[in-house]
């Protein structure tokens, strides 16, 4: 945790007219990454602040003393002047140097790789949706990266299909997944809480509705998290609703891209896996709040929702998909 | 019609680039204000994904490709000739071919927007909708299967050629068609830049037409330059793209750099402060522009070397650019400043590029650029200097020059309306992009939600924007306005230093009755050194040969077109048809009388 607010952060804030919160922010970071490149910004932003003063200042100065005025005497005829040249050549030059050396030295620090026993977390980008997958852990999971506090994260990044890029401003900055690449993003997160994040690189129709959410917990809760994750899927009790949607599910079209661990017929891997999509908060690139309303309208008119989508419409009956809905709510 | 049709005339060229490039920007500035229409509110209905993202590409391209450029060619056509002291350009026919060319690659670009049915798609716009920087591999068939990306590749691969024809042009015009006694030290800085600008092009476009005909080899014939499943790498089109797309930035703002520089001296009554040093400045900018592609990609995490690299040489073309802002002050300095609505737009530009070249400093460090790039914040970036920049610089050069031009003044009352509502608007719409950028919001997304906190941002960006519309609208009534009851201009409204000055205005055809001898960097002016040079001749003394209108360059043109359109429609015919109106059109051209 940060001590205080920034300055900057302040006055932004101030400006936007409102108090917040601003979930996606960059100027409140939460990672040893996020403040390295905070604390660049800020000194940055402070010499930006003094140049502009300065040189707006001079040209205010300029044109209100040297408008035209009745009786004023000629123009001067100063047209050159080597020494002056000179100075605000080197004038800028030297700004810049203060610059560039802090720059590069965050460049190198962050560009390490996290330590040794860093959580590896692979996160594929699919249009549109996020992939995590824990190799260490047996975890998989979607939109949704919970990580524990404290504990170095290395980030192993790529596509699945075009370039996207991973973007949670809380903890850092950004870092594009490339099909075919593999980008790395290492950072250690310092404060129990939830971000909000979303893809920024230009992917296609649905850009705007891949977002991500990620949970920064007490190593305890995220060892409980990732306990629970590694089960296979809840079993419906007999005769309920949602054994139906699990037979549903099992013998529809879902599985063609969905899979669910102890459903055998449940392999596909084109769309997120479900096994445990009850404990999701979040829906649909995590653009929809998980309750039944909205997994209603997420089943029977996906397009509509997440224009692009390759979940097609499902326009099944009422009775099939409150079964689908119960069994999928099931799994916790 | 016929005249204007087969002209040749540099000044009607000018003319028809001027009025067919304020189409398109009307075009392009339509587009943004869907956008900001549809920004305005979280969770915006007013136009679906799909749409928005044709509008936001076609919106860029618009306003690089068939705005911005073409109305800094409009000034290199009718100014520089007269500039320099020339009767024409070096290749009256092929500038001709030029504006043609532009003409049609843009037509066909915004064809895009109602051709569906004809290509038997489902929509009745297909615009391309991939960004104006085209990222592979969603420009691929696989991911991109409509005809879409084929308007935008196949479009700006015919307006790369009118580029490229107009580029050559320029630098043999402004090398090789100079009156007696100018050097290169003595030409306008207005000139300089241009020749600067046209070297960038017929470096920079081939770049571009490269990556262009990898692409379109990907998509007809199924090559996989950028596909990785095909053991390419889409990596490689960045590269590509941005060796050309940033000498492209300084291809779109030298010019407006040389305008303001003609503009300061003349309503300050002094010469231009360190005129070497400024030129010097712009052609180092050029050479730099080179060397900085990677910092549009530092996201893709090309290594701590690259970043460190491409990090220095980004800040250090930060240098030249400050030398001419400070030489410009010092224009100013001790001047007597006269406040036309062209100076208004100068001092604009030299105020609002400020604000664009000092937060481009905050993502030239690539870990800071790690939370701004593909932000709110980089669209306010490229905003101050694109429109802050280049377009208030335009806008400078069609108050300097319309006079000129038609020979009547452009009303200076409307002028100032539109300078102070375009002022006003443009840093609403876009300085509180800075601050939805820093909090969160990226680019090219056609909806946020209003947890995010930047509705209040965002309503405050869509009124400036709705304001910088009424001004050109101010705009086109000046125009419209002044078209007949407009003050006469005379040879020289504002007592300028420069050769287009010394003529009638509009000019005659020839431009000027005998050919000026230069003696100095500011002929018109009485300075401590010379006088000014003696006025020339109101009538020519001897019968001035003016070459008459020739139909070859557009009928050349408009086989370009056509090749597209065989390609978008899989007809190879067409293809052939295309190529023989081409060839035919040189074979004609070539051989046609001199003497016409």
């Amino acid at each position: 945790m940060r001590p205080t607010p920034r300055l900057l952060a302040a006055i932004l804030l101030a400006v936007a007219g409102c108090g917040g919160p601003f979930p996606q922010t960059t100027l409140a970071p939460r990672s040893d990454l996020g403040v390295a490149v905070d604390n660049l910004f800020t000194n940055i932003f402070w010499w930006a602040v003094v140049v502009f003063a300065i040189v707006e200042g001079l040209l205010l100065f300029v044109i209100i003393r040297y408008r035209q005025r009745t009786g004023g005497g000629p123009p001067s005829r100063l047209h050159g002047h080597t020494v002056l040249e000179i100075g605000w050549t080197l004038a800028p030059a030297l700004i810049l140097v203060f610059i560039a050396v802090p720059t590069m030295r965050t460049i190198f620090a962050t560009a390490a790789r996290a330590p040794e026993g860093a959580l590896r977390v692979e996160v594929v980008g699919h249009q549109w949706w996020w992939e995590f997958r824990y190799p260490e852990l047996g975890v998989v999971t979607a939109n949704e990266l919970h990580l524990p506090r404290g504990k170095p994260v290395q980030l192993e990044m790529t596509s699945a299909d075009v370039i996207h890029s991973f973007w949670a401003p809380g903890l850092g900055g950004k870092r594009d997944l490339t099909p075919g690449r593999v980008t790395r993003i290492a950072f250690t997160p310092d404060s129990i809480s939830e971000y909000a994040g979303q893809c920024a690189e230009f992917c296609g129709a649905s850009h705007a509705n891949m977002r991500l959410r990620v949970f920064v917990q007490s190593d305890s809760a995220f060892r409980a998290w990732a306990a629970r994750q590694v089960t296979a899927a809840a079993v419906p009790p007999r005769g309920s609703l949602a054994e139906r949607g699990q037979d549903l599910f099992a013998h529809g079209a879902c599985i063609a891209c969905h899979t669910i661990t102890g459903v055998p017929q449940a392999r596909g891997t084109v769309g997120p896996n479900l096994t445990h999509v009850g404990s999701r908060t979040m829906l649909a690139g995590a653009t929809l709040p998980n309750t039944e309303e909205w997994l209603r309208r997420w089943i029977t008119n996906a397009p509509y929702l997440k224009p692009g989508s390759l979940m097609p419409a499902m326009p099944l009956p009422d009775d099939q998909v409150a079964a689908l809905i119960a069994y999928l709510q099931s799994l916790k | 019609m016929k005249s204007w049709l087969t002209t040749t005339d540099h000044k009607r060229i000018g003319q028809l680039y001027f009025w067919t490039a304020l189409g398109f920007f009307l075009i392009g500035g339509l587009e943004a204000l869907v956008i900001r229409a549809q920004l305005a509110r979280p969770e915006g209905i007013g136009v679906s994904a799909e749409v928005y993202n044709q509008l936001f590409t076609m919106h860029g391209t618009t306003m690089v490709f068939l705005a911005l450029m073409p109305l800094s060619a409009a000034f290199f056509n009718y100014i520089i000739p007269l500039q320099i002291g020339a009767r024409d350009v070096a290749f009256p026919r092929l500038n001709a071919f030029s504006y043609w060319v532009f003409l049609l690659g843009g037509l066909f670009l915004n064809a895009s927007f109602v051709a569906g049915p004809l290509l038997g798609a489902g929509t009745l716009s297909v615009a391309p909708d991939a960004g104006w920087f085209g990222y592979a591999n969603l420009t691929s068939r696989q991911f991109s299967p409509g005809p879409n990306v084929d308007f935008w590749l196949l479009g700006l691969q015919i307006l790369g050629i009118a580029s490229l024809a107009a580029g050559f042009n320029f630098i043999v015009t402004i090398l090789n068609m100079r009156a007696p006694g100018m050097r290169l030290m003595r030409l306008p800085v207005f000139s300089w830049m241009t020749l600067v600008t046209q070297f960038l092009v017929i470096t920079a476009f081939p770049v571009i037409t490269v990556a262009l005909v990898l692409l379109m080899f990907d998509r007809f014939f199924g090559t996989h330059f950028f596909v990785p499943s095909g053991g390419g790498d889409p990596i490689l089109w960045q590269h590509l793209f941005w060796l050309f797309g940033h000498p492209e930035v300084y291809i779109l703002i030298l010019p407006a750099m040389g305008i303001v520089s003609e503009v300061l001296p003349t309503f300050s009554r002094k010469p231009l402060f360190g005129y070497t040093v400024v030129v010097y400045s712009g052609v180092l900018i050029g050479f730099m522009g080179w060397g900085v592609w990677s910092h549009h990609m530092f996201s893709v995490g090309l290594g701590p070397i690259a970043d460190s690299v491409f990090s220095a040489t980004t800040m250090l073309i930060a240098v030249p650019t400050g030398v001419k802002i400070f030489n410009w002050i010092g224009t100013m300095w001790g001047g007597q400043i006269r406040f036309t609505t062209a100076m208004l737009f100068a001092v604009g530009f030299i105020a609002m590029f400020i604000i664009g070249g000092l937060s481009g400093v905050t993502h030239a460090s690539p870990p800071a650029d790690l939370q701004q790039t593909d932000t709110y914040y980089v669209v306010a970036h490229i905003h101050y200097v694109l429109f802050g920049g280049t377009m208030l610089g335009l806008f400078s050069g069609m108050y300097y020059w319309w006079p000129k031009m038609t020979g009547r003044l452009l009303s200076e009352t409307l002028g100032k309306w539109h300078f102070w509502l375009t002022f006003v608007g443009m840093n609403l719409a876009f300085f509180p992009m800075h601050f939805s950028g820093l909090l969160g919001m990226p680019r090219r997304i056609y909806t946020y939600g209003a947890e995010l906190g930047v509705t209040r941002l965002n309503e405050i960006s869509t009124a400036g924007a709705f304001l910088i519309g009424i001004s050109v609208l101010v705009f086109l009534v000046n125009l419209w306005w002044t078209r007949k009851r407009g003050e006469p201009a005379g040879n020289d409204p504002w007592h300028g230093a420069t050769l287009e000055w010394a003529i009638p205005s509009p000019p005659p055809v020839y431009n000027f009755t005998v050919i000026p001898t230069v003696a100095n960097r500011l002929p018109l002016w009485q300075t401590e050194h010379h006088a000014p040079m003696a006025p020339l001749p109101a009538t020519p003394p001897a019968p001035i040969h003016v070459p008459g209108g020739s139909w070859w360059p557009m009928v050349t043109a408009v086989g370009l077109p056509l090749m597209a359109i065989a390609a978008l429609s899989h007809q190879l015919w067409l293809v052939f048809v295309g190529l023989a109106v081409v060839i035919a059109g040189i074979y004609l051209w070539a051989y046609e009388p001199f003497e016409v």
